[in-house]
């Protein structure tokens, strides 16, 4: 089957691919663009490591096929830093040690984004409930869940 | 030293790595692509044991990206095992199958690629004559006259300096049993477990122009993992130069040295970087568990609590290969009698083969197990003299100055510290004598 051309727009930049039919996204973000914060875990659909923002919803780009995000808004960790200053969801996963082997931060910062930007004062069922699909081996989960409360707190429930 | 001087101890320190995780520019070793880059995928076995009668690229060859096959007979030395570096032998896993395979899954021959997809493809193009063999999957199955043997010395068990087994020999267990007023057995096991790593096991290796090979991994032992690729490839150590200590997670999972001698061959031979990079099944069915046991306790028990006797029968199941697991046992043989003043002990601890995947480390591997074994132990002879639990653990805490069964002499115990602080943390009100105790000064009970 013949490539072809994507339009869509990647951490606020339009960006134009040309790809095989059913090359996934986190494919095209790893190996062709060379955006690697975006993890690899299971490659399917486990893990969570991939998770990525398709117009704000948070997506697993190892079951997404790029045509699938043709004139949509594509966010990945490597986006959240603006100008060089770190997003409070960053901030507080630093702060609070919701780090340790920090294979599943990406994902797990993109799901925290999602929730904060639906919903800015999330209760701790909530922020459970949003990271379910998101597997940490090192931390307990514990640490990831302060540090998600402590991110909405920082932004004084305004969003993020 | 004075109180200023402390800057890190009582302090929250952030994460040197921290600010990398957060922001995604932390590099782990899939990141790592070169243009000219291979990628190395394996032809495993299908089933747990058999003999290879013979191997077929032809259909293989034919797959378009496909750059070459390597077999056992590419790799310079290609029986190895890993504990050899503290003198563990004699050598037993080959780096590629070569007459016969002992494991589902085990690695009969690489594929190497320029791409993923190629060398996937053509892997499940090369055709295996395989003749199965019986397969013996429980370790004391293993050991019964009747099995198939899988180790070319002729059994089923590691060698312990001429003896079949881990020994320990303490007092005397037999006489002490007659003596006591309770005996309490347990049978014990525990099942293999996965550690599954977020970030599979897989390294780059990468041939310089000064002839060195840059290996880039996620290995847990960096060193360890350097020194046996250059023994099995044949080359000074200093031809390898090892870049690692970015693990997505290792729990004693990426301890083994698997993907890296065979890919750093495979850049050798191939003279361009190459990744070797298990999949997410690859890493559930092929990397080290760690190992399942089996235990058999038997305690010479007195009426006011005491454990005077200690009898073991510990069966670890390596799997097919050694990896850890001789190591574990001997660990295992030290810890049987727990944190406890035990004065007439006996163990006997195997390691044993069995046609399942190899077991190896997982964090306190050989120990756990025991210490599983020991604290359910502990509360059946609680139930047995009719004492409360706690009780019965204080009588027979280690003190500084005991000797544990392996003669080793007990410093800084602090058992007796620790339960009166977990008794605190969980309410419960301990009788004034325990509270008194102190590792530091035993006085007879």
């Amino acid at each position: 089957m013949a490539s072809k051309i994507v339009s869509f727009t990647l951490n606020g930049r339009e960006t134009e691919v040309i790809v095989k039919p059913l090359t996934t996204l986190q494919k095209l973000l790893r190996e062709q663009l060379g955006l690697t914060a975006t993890k690899a875990g299971c490659k399917q659909g486990g893990c969570g490591s991939c998770t990525v923002l398709v117009d704000g919803e948070p997506m697993m780009s190892c079951l997404l096929p790029v045509e699938d995000v043709e004139g949509q808004e594509v966010t990945t960790l490597e986006g959240l830093t603006q100008n060089g200053e770190l997003h409070a969801i960053q901030e507080t996963f630093y702060e609070k040690f919701a780090v340790q082997c920090g294979f599943c931060t990406p994902g797990m910062v993109m799901v925290a984004k999602a929730l904060l930007d639906r919903n800015p004062r999330p209760g701790r069922a909530e922020i459970v409930e949003a990271l379910t699909g998101n597997y940490c081996r090192c931390t307990g989960y514990e640490p990831i869940i302060q540090a998600v409360e402590e991110a909405a707190r920082r932004t004084n429930g305004h969003g993020v | 030293m004075t109180q200023e001087a402390l800057k890190v101890v009582g302090q929250s320190v952030l994460r040197r790595d921290g600010m990398g995780h957060v922001t995604g520019k932390t590099i782990y070793v899939d990141d790592i692509n070169f243009p000219d880059m291979l990628h190395l995928k394996m032809v495993r076995s299908p089933v747990p044991h058999a003999k290879i009668k013979g191997l077929d690229f032809s259909e293989a060859e034919k797959v378009p990206g496909f750059v070459r096959a390597l077999t056992y007979q590419d790799v310079p030395k290609n029986v190895y095992t890993i504990l050899c570096l503290i003198g563990v032998g004699p050598d037993e896993e080959p780096v590629l199958a070569e007459d016969k395979v002992l494991y589902k899954g085990e690695q009969i021959a690489a594929i190497v690629a320029e791409t993923e997809e190629a060398a996937m493809e053509a892997v499940s193009k090369v055709r295996l004559d395989l003749e199965e063999l019986p397969a013996v999957l429980d370790v004391e199955d293993a050991l019964r006259p009747d099995a198939p043997i899988l180790k070319d010395w002729g059994t089923n068990y590691f060698v312990y300096e001429g003896h079949h087994c881990r020994r320990v020999r303490f007092g005397d267990v037999e006489k002490a049993f007659e003596e006591a007023d309770n005996i309490v057995e347990g049978r014990y096991q525990t099942s293999p477990i996965e550690h599954a790593p977020t970030e599979t096991t897989g390294c780059v290796a990468k041939p310089e122009a000064d002839g060195r090979v840059t290996v880039y991994t996620n290995t847990q032992a960096l060193f360890f993992t350097l020194d046996n690729t250059a023994l099995i490839l044949q080359v000074p150590f200093q031809k390898l130069h090892f870049v690692g200590g970015t693990v997505g997670g290792g729990f004693g999972g990426k301890v083994d040295v698997i993907v890296e001698p065979i890919a750093t061959l495979a850049a050798m031979k191939t003279g361009r970087p190459v990744k070797y990079k298990f999949t997410r099944e690859e890493e559930m069915r092929v990397s080290s568990s760690r190992g399942a046991w089996r235990m058999y306790y038997k305690d010479g028990v007195m009426k006011d609590g005491r454990i005077i006797a200690r009898k073991v029968t510990s069966y670890a199941d390596a799997g097919a290969y050694n990896r850890h697991t001789p190591y574990a046992v001997t660990k295992h043989a030290a810890n049987v009698a727990g944190p406890y003043r035990i004065p007439n002990v006996w163990i006997d601890g195997y390691c044993v083969y069995t046609n399942r995947q190899p077991g190896s480390a997982m964090r306190g591997f050989g120990v756990t197990p025991a210490s599983f074994a020991i604290e359910v132990q502990m509360d059946k002879i609680a139930e047995a003299v009719g004492m409360d639990p706690w009780a019965v653990r204080f009588i027979n805490a280690y003190r500084d100055g005991d000797i544990k069964p392996h003669q080793k002499v007990v410093e800084d115990a602090t058992l007796i510290e620790v339960i009166q602080a977990a008794a605190e943390l969980v309410g419960h009100e301990l009788p004034e004598e325990f509270k008194k105790m102190k590792s530091s000064d035993r006085e007879e009970v």
